[in-house]
């Protein structure tokens, strides 16, 4: 952890020295959340609620979403520049240091720009915190911050899942995208908006529903179900099949070469 | 005849060229889908909420979704070409300069060339399948012979406009530090103002008529909503003349902006 | 007619200190340094000449050519190429004169070679007879009959070079600028781009402005050379001038048993004309001035100084006498 840190306060470093740079380009990373919820805001306007969640209720999903996004984003968007690392042979030299892959990956990138969308969240989730109309009680805190953790976890795995297929295919990995980036933009409204096949592929396949839609039917008082709690942990299990496609890649590296 | 060839030949080669990248159209082709697909859905739960208080019919609402996935490369500002930034901020476009061409008009043709070429790999799979999908979630042919000819013109003006703005962005690479954190700017607010996050319609009375007026609202607002019928008559000719006159404006913009930057090239040395 | 009359160009550098506030101050206000990078440059190049541009990185020569090549405008001074001024009437001038630059490429890199070419034709208005012939005459003088349907990237470098010198000479224009263009390339490519430039001298009368590293290539090619040290003309000359200029001198190269000390301390006092230009491990490289040091004076002498095992005598190569300009100049 200490080795963590001390990538961290280099890349933080070297990054200062762009100052400027840093900053517009942190505005500009605030801008598109910001945009994104705007859009929200204006249907909502118009619309009052959708499958009887009001904006307070999307706004909190959308913070959660936007929160876990980026957590994920500035601690495992090395996974993001791998099919890079793989093609330059970066990674060849991360096989033969002594700490593990991941580890090396994880520690080779730090995205501080990102940190316009991570104020942003702590922003939103501090706004939506207040507005929800939510009764805050210990229980409902302690599922906030689940729903948090649960989809920091989901993002992280596919990223790790996008750069175990790198291991397989460099060419044509964007179809990734469409559960990373799809994932932030429509999952800030809860799943099942989007009707039943949706919300079964993201309940049984992907496990967007575990720390948003589900969770939240209990935070707004939709459902007074305890269960509802730790749903987020599901998400966790996630981790099982991604970083075993991780395993089996990174096998079929060593064994090919390639 | 001699110049228009000049620049025609540059948008072919650029052409020619954006052809080549088939497995990233391909990744392109499966997100637009998915987008679309949950745009449509996101849009019908909204509709069974509250079914009056939808600003446009669904058959247009899904004509304006599926064109806006099909043509994203020519309609999103986002799609700009990194070498032109390269060129820019390394300094190199200095050595276009010994060529015989006007430095604006070539960038422009490169830029309009390349977004081409991403949309004719793209849009293709995209218009079938949404073709085929059953009403209100898929498209239909417009509703007559006027409004089709009328949805081109304004296709190929919004177009122009969403090029000639894209080279706003470019040519601002000459004056900041930053290219990038301008780009994500520019970007992130033209696809708000411009209908792409969610269409001009679903705003408020007031602010859809000051994004109609902007030269965002030029993009793909007025196209997309022409083809499905949503905007019409002498909306739509008003629509299409603010169109033209917004790439006057953006063109003149950008080649004064070229000129100066220009002027510092030649004097600097980039 | 290339024409320069007492060209002047300063440039200004950014400059940035360090810390929060002089970057955030750098947002709106820059502070400059000045760098004088051509100073009073004046030479006439006629028509039908092949000049060879020399001089150490930063000298000004790529500031030179860019000013020719219409890119740069400087600050004061005179120049006309073919009776146009090249910053003023930029598309003009540009029709007749052709540039490569060896770092750069003008080829686009995913389409095949004849896909640019015509881009180029193009982009030129050159007519389509004209250019038949052009292209079919270069083709066979570069041989790139083989290669015209490759994409640029998957040529080798001397491949991509050669079609980069065609595709400057498309359009028939009266200048070639060439700014380095063996670099990187191997023995036969060389020799091959060469050899073109050469017949295309002889052949089209094309006036040819050469700024390359490799002595070999303004040995083989040129006839005049230019010499560029910050910012100045510092010689003017042919390459026989320049040997006679230097020709009263001679490298005296010897080699010397292992187990005397090879420092400085060896050779005292040697007499007046001759001096060391190199030492290294038993072998020491020096000037004779033949005027006050004839060459047998100077065996003698270190004759007296080492245990002689080999000695060899030259005149200067190409090369050295560059070196030696350089030196000479202090640039």
């Amino acid at each position: 952890m200490r080795l963590y840190r001390k990538y961290l306060s280099i890349h933080v470093k070297s990054m200062m020295q762009f100052k400027t740079s840093f900053f517009l380009t942190a505005l500009g990373q605030f801008l598109v959340s910001f945009t994104a919820i705007l859009g929200v805001y204006f249907l909502l306007d118009r619309f009052h609620a959708v499958k009887g969640y009001r904006f307070t209720d999307i706004l909190l999903c959308s913070a959660v979403i936007l929160m876990s996004f980026s957590l994920a984003e500035c601690f495992a968007r090395g996974f993001d520049q791998f099919p890079k690392a793989i093609s330059n042979g970066e990674f060849d030299r991360m096989l033969v240091r002594p700490r593990s892959e991941i580890f090396q990956i994880l520690a080779s990138k730090f995205e501080l720009t990102r940190i316009g969308r991570m104020l942003q969240g702590i922003l939103m989730l501090a706004i939506a915190f207040w507005q929800s109309g939510v009764q805050w009680s210990f229980a409902k805190i302690l599922t906030l911050v689940f729903m948090i953790l649960g989809g920091t976890a989901v993002f992280s795995c596919l990223f790790l899942l996008y750069a175990a297929f790198s291991f397989f295919t460099l060419e044509g990995l964007e179809f990734m995208n469409v559960l990373t980036d799809g994932g932030k933009e429509f999952g800030q409204y809860p799943v099942s908006v989007y009707g039943k096949a949706v919300l079964a592929f993201c309940t049984a396949v992907v496990p967007y529903a575990w720390f948003q839609q589900i969770p939240l039917e209990y935070l707004t008082g939709h459902s007074t179900n305890p269960l509802r709690i730790a749903a987020p942990l599901v998400c966790f299990a996630f981790l099982i099949p991604c970083y075993a496609v991780w395993r089996i890649g990174l096998r079929h590296y060593k064994s090919t070469g390639s | 005849m001699a110049v228009i060839r000049k620049y025609l030949s540059i948008l072919r080669v650029r052409f020619t060229n954006g052809m080549q990248y088939r497995a990233a159209a391909l990744a392109g082709i499966v997100t637009q889908f998915a987008w679309g697909f949950l745009y449509l859905l996101l849009y019908r739960a909204f509709y069974q909420s509250d079914a009056g208080a939808f600003p446009m019919d669904q058959q247009s609402l899904a004509a304006y979704i599926w064109l806006q996935q099909a043509f994203l490369a020519l309609f999103a500002v986002w799609t700009l070409d990194n070498d032109i930034f390269e060129l820019i901020s390394s300094g190199n476009i200095a050595y276009e300069l010994c060529r015989p061409c006007d430095l604006y008009s070539m960038l422009f043709f490169r830029t309009l060339g390349s977004r081409l070429a991403r949309a004719a790999l793209r849009c293709g799979p995209i218009l079938l399948v949404a073709a085929l999908l059953p009403a209100p979630y898929g498209m239909r042919l417009p509703a007559s012979w006027a409004a089709a000819g009328l949805f081109v013109l304004s296709f190929c003006l919004g177009a122009l406009v969403v090029a000639a703005f894209g080279m706003l962005i470019y040519i601002s690479a000459f004056f900041t530090i930053s290219p990038m954190g301008v780009r994500l700017i520019a970007v992130s607010l033209v696809d708000f103002l411009s209908g792409s996050i969610i269409p001009i319609p679903f705003f408020p009375k007031a602010l859809q008529l000051i994004f109609s007026i902007l030269p965002f609202g030029a993009m793909q607002n007025v196209p997309f909503r022409i083809y499905g019928g949503d905007l019409n008559g002498i909306e739509a000719t008003v629509s299409i003349l603010l169109q033209a006159f917004w790439l006057a404006v953006l063109i003149w913009i950008g080649r004064m902006m070229m000129k100066k930057a220009l002027h510092r090239v030649v004097i600097q040395g980039g | 007619m290339i024409e320069l009359h007492n060209i002047c160009k300063t440039f200004r550098v950014a400059r940035r200190g360090g810390g929060m506030k002089s970057a955030a101050r750098a947002l709106f206000h820059r502070e400059y340094d000045t760098i004088q990078a051509l100073d009073h440059i004046s030479f006439t190049i006629q028509d039908g000449e092949m000049v060879g541009y020399i001089g150490p990185n930063g000298a000004g020569k790529s500031s030179s050519i860019k000013i020719m090549s219409g890119i740069l405008t400087p600050d004061s001074g005179e120049c006309v190429i073919n009776g146009r001024i090249p910053w003023k009437q930029r598309k003009e001038h540009v029709r007749e004169i052709g540039v490569v630059f060896g770092q750069r490429s003008q080829l686009w890199w995913d389409v095949p070679v004849i896909d640019s070419f015509e881009l180029i034709r193009d982009i030129y208005s050159v007519e389509p007879s004209r250019y038949r012939k052009n292209l079919d005459t270069l083709a066979s003088m570069l041989s790139l009959e083989t290669i015209l349907k490759t994409p640029a990237r998957q040529l080798s470098l001397g491949q991509r070079m050669r079609c980069e010198i065609a595709a400057s000479l498309l359009h028939d224009p009266k200048v070639l600028f060439l700014d380095e263009p063996t670099i990187g390339l191997d023995a036969v490519s060389k020799i091959a781009v060469r050899d073109f430039i050469k017949a295309l001298n002889r052949e089209r009368g094309t006036t040819v402005i050469l700024t390359t590293h490799d002595m070999q290539d303004i040995e083989a090619l040129t006839e005049r050379i230019l010499l560029i040290g910050k910012g100045q003309i510092l010689l003017d000359g042919s390459l026989a001038e320049l040997r006679q200029r230097r020709c009263g001198k001679r490298d005296i190269t010897v080699s010397f048993s292992r187990t005397q000390a090879s420092g400085l301390e060896t050779f005292q006092n040697p007499p007046k004309g001759l001096s060391l230009r190199e030492l290294l491990n038993g072998r020491a490289v020096w000037e004779a001035e033949m005027d006050s040091c004839p060459v047998s004076e100077a065996i003698a002498w270190l004759s007296t100084q080492v245990e002689v095992t080999d000695l060899s005598v030259s005149q200067p190569s190409a090369e050295e006498l560059v070196v030696g300009l350089y030196r000479e100049f202090g640039v």
